[in-house]
């Protein structure tokens, strides 16, 4: 939202707070919780129970979520999105290292299934029991345990050679395009 | 034991803009299951956004993709803005709304053609096409270019609009009407169609909530959702529209919502011609604070959801795009099992997936001995073949 004068003063600040009200003591601490926004730590040891609760609340589905690399470990952020009234909960789970290991929760909401996927893949998250943790967003040949979107990689330093018989012989100094 | 079989459409194949790779499971001539391999053209965005100052990031996420070049833009600029507090002139929310209104004409109108060119309508193909050049045109004139309109800002619009303008896109919308008429009742009232697309790859509203689809892949099996309405941004709480949906879940539904949604752009863009305020056009943003913020705007292929997080400098610290088709494709799972494969391609289509959001590739192959069975071009073939044989019964 962009113009926060046009919130009508309602019910709608007490959704979100009802929301996370809901979760319980999974809630480790709410830093959010206006008309339509509402940002709330829960346990990471918790994530699927909270997720099955919220995707059975009405009007309520899984909009994507966001892994964020922090001090302790990688941030995995749930952005659940209700309608109406509109509005966006997002339910933060700390996976610390060094392991950076969560419980999955695509068994209970298959709309995470890509997106722990992706996170996987690019930020090196682990989540447990999830049902196909194959590679989505990386290439079968890009190496292990290299995640581009962790914050000491360098996007052009880092890169890693296209495997041999991708690159032309013809291009000198081809190494997959780092610009 | 049935004799089980892989085909593959993709990666590469020319009728596909992009590189995308789905594995079609089938038992004889039906789909049993569906699998997706995606990322052939993944462009690490998200981690140039790192690299890039608040101001630089638009640009960088209209080139997200071509077609939605006016709603990702958006949905990060408000994600900021919300970080930030912004209030945005409300000139500056019209000539949003604007921008984001012909961006679904031009977009719906694409996908009719091409969804005309899958069945074997060639000629739905060529007049859809040949009526969205002027919304095209319109948005060349409005923005200066074709895709890639460089718009929004933080703050407001980076490009005001003439009244004479704004005169050219209010005539060019209304003059849509009437061949958005003919084509809604052609495809309406075609047997043919109804014939190919009622009860065909249907995605029930429970599916709908599970894999968090969005727009009129959800509108279609009768799920209300719009960020439009339930979340409103730019100046559509200020005009007078509809929510457009169809109950069936099925291709036939989804084309109606995008073709009826196509009248309530062209009501939305005359209205806010109509009422557009004078005034300011940004709010010149000075500096972003720390914090976080969530933008989303509903993209011609639904919800465009953006995540930002500011650490008071001035560049993100982490700026997630997910783009609506991530949330489509995964539906196919539940939309394309128990499918003929003639009716694949149609299916696949029909919720506009998006390649250079989120790319998909799909050929057929033998399970046993490898050999690729059919490729995309054969599966459109096979298609309009089964829309001939029903034209012909």
């Amino acid at each position: 939202m962009t113009d926060w004068d046009r919130q009508p003063e309602t019910p709608l600040l007490g959704f979100v707070g009802e929301v996370i009200e809901s979760l319980g003591d999974a809630v480790e601490a709410v830093e959010q919780c206006e008309a339509r926004r509402g940002i709330a730590r829960i346990r990471p040891d918790r994530t699927v129970e909270v997720a099955a609760k919220m995707l059975a609340l009405a009007g309520s589905r899984l909009a994507t979520a966001t892994g964020i690399e922090v001090r302790d470990g990688v941030e995995v952020l749930y952005h659940w999105a209700f309608e109406p009234p509109g509005a966006v909960v997002t339910l933060k789970a700390l996976a610390v290292r060094p392991e950076v290991v969560l419980e999955s929760v695509a068994n209970v909401v298959p709309a995470a299934n890509w997106i722990e996927r992706e996170m996987h893949d690019l930020l090196g998250v682990g989540f447990r029991n999830h049902p196909d943790m194959r590679r989505l967003v990386l290439d079968d040949s890009w190496p292990e345990g290299v995640h581009p979107l962790r914050k000491e990689f360098d996007q052009v330093l880092d890169r890693p050679p296209l495997p041999p018989n991708q690159t032309s012989p013809d291009v000198p100094g081809d190494r997959g395009g780092a610009e | 034991m049935s004799h089980r079989t892989v085909v593959n459409i993709g990666p590469f194949h020319p009728l596909q803009e992009e590189a995308e790779f789905f594995q079609l499971y089938v038992d004889g001539e039906t789909v049993v299951d569906v699998d997706v391999r995606l990322s052939y053209n993944h462009r690490g965005i998200e981690k140039l956004d790192e690299s890039k100052t608040f101001d630089q990031v638009p640009f960088v996420v209209e080139r997200v993709c071509g077609i939605c070049s006016a709603s990702h833009p958006l949905a990060y600029i408000q994600a900021v803005e919300e970080i930030a507090r912004v209030r945005v002139p409300e000139r500056a929310l019209y000539l949003r709304t604007i921008v984001n209104e012909l961006e679904r004409l031009h977009s719906h109108l694409l996908w009719v053609g091409l969804a005309g060119h899958f069945l074997g309508y060639n000629t739905v193909f060529m007049w859809a096409w040949k009526y969205r050049e002027p919304v095209m045109d319109a948005l060349e004139v409005a923005t200066g270019s074709r895709v890639n309109y460089a718009n929004c800002k933080v703050g407001g619009v980076r490009r005001d609009m003439t009244a004479e303008q704004l005169r050219m896109i209010d005539r060019a919308s209304d003059e849509l009407r009437a061949p958005l008429e003919m084509l809604t009742n052609a495809v309406l009232d075609d047997p043919v169609l109804h014939a190919r697309l009622k009860k065909v790859g249907v995605l029930t509203p429970e599916a709908v909530k599970l894999y968090g689809a969005v727009g009129p892949t959800a509108r279609g099996s009768g799920v209300p959702i719009d960020v439009r309405r339930d979340d409103p941004y730019a100046a559509y709480d200020r005009v007078d529209w509809q929510v457009i949906t169809a109950p069936h879940g099925d291709v036939f539904s989804k084309a109606v919502v995008r073709l009826l949604e196509c009248f309530e752009s062209v009501k939305i863009i005359r209205q806010c011609v109509r009422d557009i305020p004078r005034g300011e056009i940004d709010a010149k943003v000075e500096d972003i604070p720390p914090g976080e913020g969530v933008g989303h705007v509903e993209a011609p292929r639904g919800e465009t959801f953006h995540y930002v997080r500011s650490d008071g400098s001035n560049r993100p610290v982490r700026h997630k795009v997910r783009a609506p088709s991530y949330n489509n494709i995964p539906t196919f799972k539940a939309s394309c099992i128990g499918l003929e494969i003639p009716d694949v391609a149609i299916t696949l289509a029909s919720v506009d997936p998006c390649y250079s959001c989120t790319e998909r590739m799909c050929r057929a192959v033998d399970a046993e001995t490898r050999k690729p069975l059919y490729n995309f071009a054969e599966l459109v073939r096979l298609s309009q073949q089964k829309t001939e044989r029903l034209r012909k019964s």
